[in-house]
């Protein structure tokens, strides 16, 4: 236990944590209940679509998580043993899709291979990228690179003496693989797999956009067509259950199989890897290299092109681009700093019990934030769509709701990025701050805000982007009345205004990265005053 | 015989020059401060690090530019010395054929190798399984087991305690003796040198000493920089 002085830094984030779940449990179960009431029980035709949209669901998932994965790991592997010029912009490229809005990616692949994109000026037959294609293209331009780079941390973790005794075994590419490499591939891939195929079953933005109809509907876009369009909350309720059971299935297959986690891939290659492949051929390394970074860097290439043709003189003139973007930022800001402010006691009293050996306690504050995860903000979305409907006043709670569900959506990782962070502070600072009687708010000052700047800076930053490019809970609160900029890109484009569309696309991320780039200038410019 | 001639390698915050002769065979204890490229000198001869410039003969043969494999080395770590997912067999068959496909007689010359260093009924076990001083050991049958006529130790006992590393040494001075071995051994404690070393040599600011008999080395009066290091 604590010593004497420690009681009030002891307390605090006790009583700030359980603020927090309170906080927590307030946004989701009302619409959880809702979910529930509302249900006036299902008939015959529902539970056929139900099924089909579940077999979809699945169907399409299995198929992206699979091709995502097997190029993913002959491109990690590719890259792991070869050092070559650009492979440091390689790595940051890999790392874009995953912080593009998904509104963005699907405009950027349109762009390249819609009806009117740029390979099919030169190649007319290429099959519609609307249904099955468009949704593994979309959910494998996100996921390929993602895969190659959580299985690049894997191989990392070798130890650099492991890759000496290779050298001086004198391994084969194959025995390197199969004493090496392989072990540690068997051990990452469930967690990777698992995270990825998690990724595609809740995917939202790309199945709206690029699927629908009832031949490419998932459970996730049915829940969203019952409500705005149909009205059914029975269904949405049967699918909601299928939904959350589905997740369900899935977090707890990922809590046995966590992915590898790390900050980032290491840029350059250990010489030890490089100097044992300098041997080998590296023409098919370099084929699939060069292959994935056009299939991820023309379609970015193709949006911006298409961006920067928008009829800028037009579109910046009009009132409802600044008002859509004052709103994003509002939201967004909001939200970030509500999901910083409710994870950051939860994950200190969690880390706190914890390294006291109070591990089931522990969980009381940590298990909330991934259950969460459970409820995918379309599922949120919905509850609260079924609270508010039937009141006049809806509109006015609208942003408040959009804050908040974007909030908890964001909670996960921010809770994720700070534990990190927080476990290093409470294991090397608790010991000395609790002997010197360094407590409540002298100990925020003086040693956890200087030491968790960075991280508190990266897990805002997040939260941020998250929160500015998201769709999925402004497809449903999204009126003539609150307009979000990712709102506005798909109005466009439902208005077949493409042109319009990849104009603000453009606009969204500029002032993504503008933000990006404010949010650390302000962590920098006060570390320079320290 | 290790000859290192006017070696010299260079990165942009620290700078090493060798240029002395390894008597062999014998057990060369290398001593001096951190920092002082102890671990340079032992990569230098492992070829895990290619020197820009000079010459490195072993037993007469100019091996500077080959691949560690192909140099008559073997080298033990302080750790990561074996693959968590292997057993001890596996992990010592290594260093006879590094895919593993040995032949029947192979596998029962990996037994011998592992029951002289006393592992009779732990060839199944995978490391987590087994202690430090046991992990070395199957280091060390898997070194036993390459029979190569150099051995070099990167402070490979330093994680033991008293007991466990006087037996780990002294398992080291019987191979050496056994396979007529020229031992490099880097290490920070002057006592494991006076157990087992034949010649000492003191490294430090990237330069190593000339090598000397353990008795004079430690002869009083000792060189400046190495009494001030001790």
């Amino acid at each position: 236990m604590a010593s004497q002085h420690g009681s009030i830094g002891k307390n605090w984030p006790s009583a700030g944590a359980l603020l927090a779940l309170a906080v927590l449990a307030l946004i989701a179960l009302p619409a959880l209940v809702a979910l529930g009431w509302s249900s006036p029980g299902m008939g015959s035709t529902s539970a056929s679509f139900l099924w089909q949209a579940a077999s979809f669901t699945l169907f399409q998932a299995v198929l992206s998580t699979l091709i995502s994965v097997v190029l993913g790991v002959l491109l990690a592997r590719a890259i792991s043993r070869r050092q070559f010029f650009g492979r440091g912009f390689l790595l940051r490229l890999f790392a874009l899709p995953q912080g593009l809005p998904a509104l963005v990616a699907v405009l950027a692949l349109v762009s390249l291979y819609g009806r009117a994109g740029f390979i099919s000026r030169f190649w007319p037959e290429l099959p519609s990228i609307y249904g099955l294609n468009g949704i593994l293209l979309a959910h494998v331009f996100f996921n390929l690179p993602y895969a190659a780079l959580l299985t690049l941390i894997a191989l990392q973790q070798v130890p650099r003496e492991q890759w000496r005794l290779a050298q001086m075994l004198g391994m084969s590419e194959r025995a390197i693989f199969r004493v090496i490499e392989w072990p540690v591939l068997q051990n990452a891939l469930p967690g990777i797999a698992g995270l990825i195929f998690m990724l595609c079953v809740t995917s939202f933005t790309i199945v709206l956009t690029l699927g629908g109809g009832p031949a490419a509907t998932t459970l996730e876009l049915a829940i969203y067509q019952a409500l705005r369009f149909d009205y059914d909350p029975g269904l949405a309720l049967a699918l909601a259950m299928g939904q959350i059971g589905l997740c369900a299935l899935l977090l707890s297959f990922l809590a046995k199989f966590r992915p590898p986690f790390a900050e980032t891939a290491r840029l350059s290659l250990g010489p030890e890897r490089a100097s044992l492949s300098r041997s080998g051929n590296p023409v098919p390394d370099m084929i699939i290299i060069i292959l994935s970074a056009l299939f991820i860097l023309l379609p970015i290439l193709s949006v911006i092109l298409s961006g920067l043709t928008a009829d800028f003189s037009r579109l910046l003139t009009e009132r409802i681009l600044w008002r859509a973007i004052a709103t994003s930022g509002g939201i967004a800001f909001t939200a970030a700093l509500i999901a910083v402010l409710i994870a950051y006691p939860l994950a200190l009293a969690a880390i706190r019990l914890e390294s006291k050996g109070a591990v089931k306690k522990a969980r009381i504050f940590e298990a909330p934030v991934e259950l969460t995860l459970l409820l995918p903000p379309v599922l949120l979305g919905a509850g609260w769509f079924l609270i508010l409907m039937p009141s006049t006043s809806s509109v006015g709670y609208a942003p408040v709701l959009i804050v908040l569900i974007n909030a908890i959506m964001a909670l996960p990782f921010v809770y994720r990025s700070l534990a990190v962070s927080l476990r290093r502070l409470v294991a090397h600072e608790d010991p000395l701050c609790e002997s010197l009687g360094i407590a409540g708010w002298s100990r925020f000052s003086l040693i956890d805000w200087p030491i968790l700047k960075p991280a508190f800076r990266a897990a805002f930053t997040f939260a941020f982007l998250l929160s500015f490019g998201d769709f999925g809970v402004i497809a449903f609160f999204g009126s003539d009345s609150i307009v979000t900029l990712p709102f506005l890109i798909y109005q466009r484009l439902g208005s077949y205004r493409t042109d319009d569309a990849a104009g603000i696309a453009l606009v969204l991320a500029v002032f993504s990265i503008l933000m990006t780039q404010a949010f650390s200038a302000f962590g920098r410019k006060e570390h320079a005053h320290d | 015989m290790i000859d290192l001639e006017d070696v010299q390698w260079t990165t942009e915050d620290f700078n090493v020059r060798f240029s002395l002769s390894f008597p062999g065979p014998g057990i060369i204890g290398i001593i001096g401060p951190s920092g002082g490229g102890k671990s340079t000198l032992l990569n230098i001869v492992a070829g895990f690090t290619d020197p820009q410039s000079g010459r490195i003969r072993i037993n007469g043969n100019d091996v500077t530019g080959l691949a560690p494999s192909e140099r008559p080395v073997s080298i033990l770590f302080q750790e990561h010395n074996l693959f968590a997912h292997l057993d001890a067999a596996k992990n010592a068959a290594l260093g006879l054929k590094p895919d593993l496909s040995l032949d029947k007689a192979e596998w029962r010359e990996v037994d011998a190798a592992l029951a002289r260093l006393g592992l009779q009924g732990r060839e199944t076990h995978r490391p987590a399984e087994l202690s430090g001083g046991e992990r070395q050991r199957v280091a060390l049958a898997r070194i036993l087991l390459r029979k190569k006529p150099i051995l070099l130790l990167d402070e490979p006992f330093s994680g033991l305690g008293p007991r466990l590393r006087r037996d780990m040494l002294e398992v080291v001075r019987k191979l050496q003796q056994d396979l007529d071995l020229t031992v490099l051994m880097v290490s920070h404690d002057p006592d494991d040198l006076k157990a087992i070393a034949t010649h000492a040599v003191f490294v430090a600011d990237g330069t190593a000493s000339t090598p000397q008999t353990i008795d004079r080395f430690f002869a009083t009066p000792l060189q400046p920089r190495l009494a001030e290091y001790l």
